[in-house]
């Protein structure tokens, strides 16, 4: 009785207490080793990327058109065709996604529109992007072929950027609700409208984080293939696309007919490009995540 | 004193509509038009999708055929067959392998960025964790095709290596680390209050997990798998490179399939509009609609509640 | 508008008239019947949740701008009911709000208080360095950032963004100036100086003063109102309520801090 006691009051570890802390090192060495053992595989396949891409990245390779049935030279017409798509459908998706994201931080009531626009929301970041092409090609190819002409940069960009607004519009949404509410109020009391508020108090303060979301969906558009296939993309054009009526090449695209439709291609050439591919999309990741570790820095409240 | 009022007065700062106003009004409805935009986009890509296929799929396809049968030839002659059963499968296969992989990789290293990792190191992993996040599709189905596939016949000494076994795997890479970004985020929003107070009592930090921060996540957890199903039921270009496309009802996972999306994007190229071919594969898409917004659906109201609850 | 405001009594600048103010089911103040007159310090005191700041709030009509809020009955601004106005804008242009925690803007010292003469489409640099100018010394505040306008203004102190707010309440020009509790997050001497100007502006506005300090009614208030848990419970000249000459024995509680 009286050892049970002692026991009881003393503070030295019992023998289920010592069993819980071995089971929370192993849980805990276990769930590390499942952490690695998710970002590991990746930084291998990476660094076979970067082994067998980079002899085939040079200057020539990023400036020259594709020679020899695109088994040789470089790949400037579908670099070209990329940077056409995404800026067309920036133009397209930022002011819209913009406007979006202010409705719901900053009028919308608490309803049931609200909550169908956000279910809206996730369906359109969720919907496959093969039936975002079809959509594309229903749409913009077809339906607005008056205006668009058919398949060409503008139908593509637009598929694009219909498929990239939930990014534009959740990361707007955080950075416009990041900025106090106080603000708002002091504002709204000296007479200012809402839109006053929005532009002169709200918009200049998230303006930066606004732009870490707009580079995330820069990074989107670049990778996206499947949505431009049928809209605007197309596997070789000999000459540069010229206005948002073209068709053109586009990085992902070319990547996919290297690598999987076309035969005897040399193998550094999917590679490079491959790598180039990543590069860009990664670095692009990397620039929103720096500036966002330093906007944190430097906040003005 | 006074210069502004008076001047406000000579502007009619009374009660009178002026220029801010009428601005206001005009952004109001302008923002009300950008709000809405997300509602309008995803009826108009059912409406397009439905408006090529849905006349088709309702009047002139065999239902018994299309969902029990596995033979999918859309240009035989003269009786083509849209049999998609082998179709499904060959998602199904694919998705279901993937998850094997990606759920349990995916919520392991949830909880451990969440609960057990600190300062620095969190913050290094959270950041890996979105950067794969961000690799393409194209990119990882071509890492299929290049890196998996020799790997696999090498290792498995099997014939042939764009299989379910390779999709899957590369779909378990690319849907985990969003899955991981999901999860640990139900994780976060556990009240700290909730693990300091099973802190308190004595409980180990893997007890305050598996007994309080698990089960009170547990429909942010769910949320994140289904969300990563509707992920890998939906991936097109990773699928189709890396499973080999071959139409085949599965037995092993060294079998070669072919998944939905897969099949709309490498066949709608030879179709032509109208044809029937070209409506098969608008109805495939139809169908592959219904089922994310379906799980989209289902994630919603499990992470805000039936009714609509404040996020 | 000026005949409509000279027809009525001369002393009457607020007139508030069975307002009743909600959140949702909770009812922060119930069926309230005042008024506020031209040119006085109108002091509201009373333990927390009582309906003060709720009042503020629905005589510059922010219930529309927050969810949940309801506002009923009447609150009459110069004559009119601020409901009836059709710019409210122009509404709140009129009147001051200093908050209980000061809110500098997160721009320069200059751009708050030149925020609301902009917004009225003031564009001259020189009116716009008056504007600032003179309501910064008004605020007290002019010696101490007159060599750093430029910086931002959240970076100042407590109780130098405090006086950074009223300088840009006084920008406004208003006729009616709402004060918050305002001395909550300021140091004793700055709350002194804060009252030496408000005692100054008396003349030229009209002041509604909600305070959590008895004593600082007492020194600035020529009326008190107290509010009790949502109810007004007793509205009378400041001097005689502090002479316990009060029609409820609540007000003599609280005054002799006996709660809240």
């Amino acid at each position: 009785m009286s050892v049970k006691q002692h026991q009881i009051t003393s503070f030295e570890a019992q023998p289920l207490d010592l069993k819980n802390r071995r089971n929370e090192r192993l849980v805990r060495f276990f769930l590390g080793w499942v952490t690695m053992l998710l970002i590991l595989p990746v930084l291998l396949i990476l660094g076979v990327l970067i082994y067998k891409g980079s002899p085939a990245l040079s200057w020539a390779f990023f400036t020259e058109m594709p020679r020899d049935g695109m088994t040789a030279g470089g790949i400037l017409p579908a670099l070209i065709g990329t940077l056409w798509l995404v800026g067309v459908a920036l133009t397209a998706a930022v002011p819209l996604g913009i406007a979006a994201a202010i409705y719901l931080s900053e009028y919308a009531p608490d309803n049931m529109l609200t909550r169908i626009i956000n279910l809206a929301i996730i369906n359109l970041a969720g919907v496959p992007s093969i039936v975002h092409a079809l959509f594309g090609l229903g749409a913009f190819v077809i339906f607005l072929k008056p205006l668009t002409g058919g398949t060409c940069i503008l139908a593509a960009s637009l598929t694009l950027a219909i498929m990239t607004l939930p990014v534009v519009i959740v990361s707007t949404r955080e950075s416009l609700q990041a900025v106090p509410r106080q603000f708002r109020e002091a504002c709204w009391s000296l007479g200012a409208t809402r839109w006053q508020t929005i532009r002169k108090v709200v918009l200049p303060n998230s303006i930066s984080g606004i732009l870490t979301g707009v580079i995330i969906q820069v990074s989107m558009t670049v990778g996206e293939t499947a949505p431009i296939m049928y809209t605007g993309a197309v596997t070789y054009v000999a000459f540069l696309p010229e206005s948002f009526t073209d068709e053109t090449m586009a990085l992902s695209l070319h990547l996919y007919n290297l690598a999987f439709v076309m035969q005897d291609v040399p193998e550094s050439l999917p590679f490079g490009v491959a790598l180039a591919l990543v590069g860009v999309v990664l670095t692009l990741n990397s620039a929103s995540i720096a500036f966002r570790m330093h906007l944190r820095g430097k906040k003005k409240w | 004193m006074g210069a502004l009022r008076e001047e406000s007065a000579q502007r009619g700062i009374e009660d009178r509509i002026d220029a801010a106003w009428v601005w206001d009004r005009i952004a109001k409805a302008v923002i009300f038009i950008g709000g809405i935009s997300a509602i309008v986009f995803v009826i108009s890509i059912f409406i397009f999708v439905a408006k090529e296929g849905l006349g088709f799929a309702l009047f002139d396809l065999d239902k018994s055929q299309f969902f029990g049968s596995p033979a999918w030839r859309p240009t035989s002659e003269p009786e083509p067959q849209f049999g998609a059963l082998a179709l499904m499968a060959g998602t199904a296969s694919v998705t279901g392998f993937a998850m094997l992989i990606a759920v349990p990789f995916s919520l392991g290293s949830a909880i451990y960025i969440s609960e057990f990792a600190t300062g620095r190191k969190r913050e290094y992993l959270k950041i890996l964790v979105e950067l794969l996040a961000a690799i393409p599709s194209v990119v990882w189905g071509f890492i299929g095709l290049t890196i998996m596939n020799p790997l696999i016949i090498q290792v498995f000494n099997v014939p042939v290596g764009l299989t379910i076994l390779n999709a899957g795997v590369i779909l378990g890479l690319m849907a985990a680390p969003i899955m991981t970004t999901i999860a640990e985020d139900a994780l976060k929003a556990v009240p700290d209050g909730y693990r300091e107070a099973a802190e308190a009592m004595g409980a180990t930090r893997w007890q305050v997990i598996r007994w309080v921060v698990l089960p009170s996540a547990k429909k942010g957890l769910v949320a994140a798998i289904l969300l990563g199903v509707g992920r890998g039921f939906g991936e097109t270009m990773a699928v189709l490179m890396a499973s080999g496309h071959a139409i085949n009802l599965p037995t092993s996972p060294f079998d070669s399939v072919r998944a939905l999306t897969a099949t709309i994007a490498s066949e709608l190229g030879e179709t032509a509009r109208g044809s029937e071919h070209y409506k098969a594969l608008f109805t495939l898409g139809i169908l592959l609609f219904l089922v994310t917004f379906t799980i989209n659906l289902l994630a919603d109201i499990l992470v805000r509640g039936r009714k609509g609850k404040k996020a | 508008m000026v005949e409509q405001s000279k027809a009525l009594a001369p002393l009457e600048k607020v007139r508030v008239r069975n307002l009743t103010i909600r959140y949702g089911d909770t009812v922060a103040l119930k069926d309230a019947s005042f008024e506020v007159r031209e040119n006085e310090v109108f002091g509201i005191i009373g333990p927390a949740n009582s309906g003060k700041t709720s009042f503020l709030r629905a005589i510059n009509r922010m219930d529309e701008m927050t969810s949940g809020m309801h506002v009923s009955g009447e609150v009459i601004f110069n004559g009119k009911d601020v409901s009836e106005w059709r710019n409210l804008y122009a509404l709140r242009s009129r009147i001051g709000v200093v908050f209980p925690l000061p809110v500098g803007l997160p721009m320069s010292i200059y751009q708050n208080v030149a925020f609301a003469a902009k917004l009225r489409g003031v564009k001259k640099k020189a009116n716009l360095d008056e504007v600032v100018e003179r309501c910064l010394t008004r605020a007290a505040l002019w010696d101490e950032v007159k060599d750093r306008l430029n910086s931002l203004g959240s970076l100042l102190s407590g109780g130098q963004q405090q006086r950074l707010t009223i300088a840009r309440a006084l920008s406004q020009e208003p006729e009616l100036l709402l004060l918050d509790e305002f001395s909550i997050a300021v140091d004793p001497v700055t709350t002194m100086r804060i009252e030496d100007v408000l005692k100054e502006l008396k003349s030229e506005m009209t002041i509604i003063l909600v305070t959590n300090l008895v004593q600082q009614a007492r020194r600035l208030a020529d009326r008190t109102a107290f509010f009790l848990n949502g109810e007004v419970v007793e509205v009378g000249d400041t001097a005689e309520l502090f002479k316990r000459n009060t029609k409820d024995q609540r007000t003599t509680d609280y005054l002799e801090g006996r709660f809240g």
